[in-house]
C-alpha cells in the first residue's frame, strides 16, 4: 500500500508563460520514456525479480510517480491560463479539442500513452531496461532543458535530470548483485 | 569462473493457493562477465564454433530447462 505526502518531491516554479513548452514537457507524461511508463514498469516488474532486489524496484517506481507529478504540475501551470487561440498557437489545438485542458498521457507528437510496457520476467532482462530507459529518460530531460528559456523550470528539470542517474546508478548495481556468486563477499 | 545459472527462493506465504515453486532459476549468461573480451581467447575448431553459434568457448553459454532436471537448485 501506500502512503501519500501531499507536497511535490522537488518545488516546481514556472517563471515564464510559455504554454509551447507544456507539449514538450508532455514528453515526459505519457511518452514511451517518461515517468509514468518507468513508475508502471518498475512495479510491475517487482514479482518476477529475485527478492534481494524487489525493494529498489520498489523504490524506484514509487519515487517516479513523485516525478510524474511534478511535471504534471508543470504542464497545468503553462496551460491553465492560457485562451484556446494561445493554445492553439502553442501547438495543442488537436489536445484542447481531444481532452480541455485537462493534462492527458500522450507523447510530445500527441500519440497516446503507449501500454507496450517491458517486462520480460528475465531478472537480467529487464534489468538491462530499465537502465536503457534511465538513460533515455535523462537524454529526454536535456532535449527538453534545450528547448527551454526557463531558468526556473529548468532548474525542477535539472533535479529530475540527476534523478535518473541516480537510479541507472542503482539499476547497475542491482546486476551486480545478480550476477554474484552464491557464498561469494561483495568488494567495494 | 562465473555460472549461468542462479537461484533464488522467493517468499512463500502459508495462504498460497498453490504449493511452492521453490527455488527459481535465472541466467546469468558468460557475457556479463567477460567485460572487454581478451585477446588470444581460445577458440573452437571451424566446425565446433558453427555447431555452437561462436567462436569462443568462454562465451558459449547454452540453455536447458532449468525446471527438468531432479534435483532443483542445482546445474
Ligand atoms: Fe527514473
Amino acid at each position: 500500500m501506500w502512503y501519500y505526502e501531499k507536497k511535490l518531491q522537488y518545488p516546481v516554479r514556472v517563471g515564464i508563460c510559455s504554454p509551447k513548452l507544456a507539449k514538450f514537457l508532455i514528453e515526459q507524461y505519457g511518452g514511451t520514456d517518461g515517468e509514468l511508463a518507468a513508475a508502471l514498469r518498475y512495479l510491475n516488474q517487482r514479482y518476477t525479480i529475485p527478492s534481494r532486489v524487489i525493494g529498489l524496484l520498489n523504490d524506484i517506481g514509487t519515487e517516479e510517480f513523485a516525478h510524474l507529478e511534478m511535471i504534471a504540475t508543470m504542464v497545468y501551470k503553462l496551460t491553465k491560463d492560457a485562451t484556446p487561440e494561445q493554445l492553439k498557437e502553442a501547438g495543442l489545438g488537436d489536445h484542447y479539442v481531444d481532452h480541455g485542458k485537462s493534462v492527458y498521457y500522450h507523447n510530445a507528437a500527441g500519440q497516446k500513452f503507449d501500454m507496450g510496457l517491458q517486462s520480460k520476467g528475465d531478472p537480467i532482462a529487464d534489468l538491462y531496461e530499465d537502465i536503457a530507459a534511465e538513460e533515455k529518460a535523462r537524454s529526454t530531460y536535456q532535449w527538453i532543458i534545450n528547448l527551454s528559456d526557463d531558468p526556473q523550470i529548468n532548474d525542477a528539470l535539472g533535479f529530475l535530470r540527476e534523478r535518473e542517474n541516480v537510479h541507472s546508478q542503482r539499476f547497475r548495481e542491482a546486476v551486480e548483485l545478480l550476477k554474484e556468486e552464491q557464498g561469494q563477499k561483495r568488494v567495494f | 569462473m562465473s555460472t549461468s545459472r542462479k537461484w533464488y527462493a522467493p517468499y512463500i506465504s502459508p495462504l498460497d493457493p498453490c504449493p511452492p515453486l521453490s527455488p527459481i532459476a535465472y541466467e546469468t549468461p558468460a557475457q556479463l562477465y567477460l567485460g572487454f573480451q581478451p585477446q588470444g581467447l581460445e577458440q573452437f575448431s571451424p566446425f565446433d564454433a558453427l555447431v555452437h553459434g561462436t567462436l569462443w568457448p568462454a562465451l558459449f553459454t547454452p540453455y536447458t530447462n532449468p525446471y527438468q532436471s531432479k534435483k532443483r537448485g542445482e546445474f
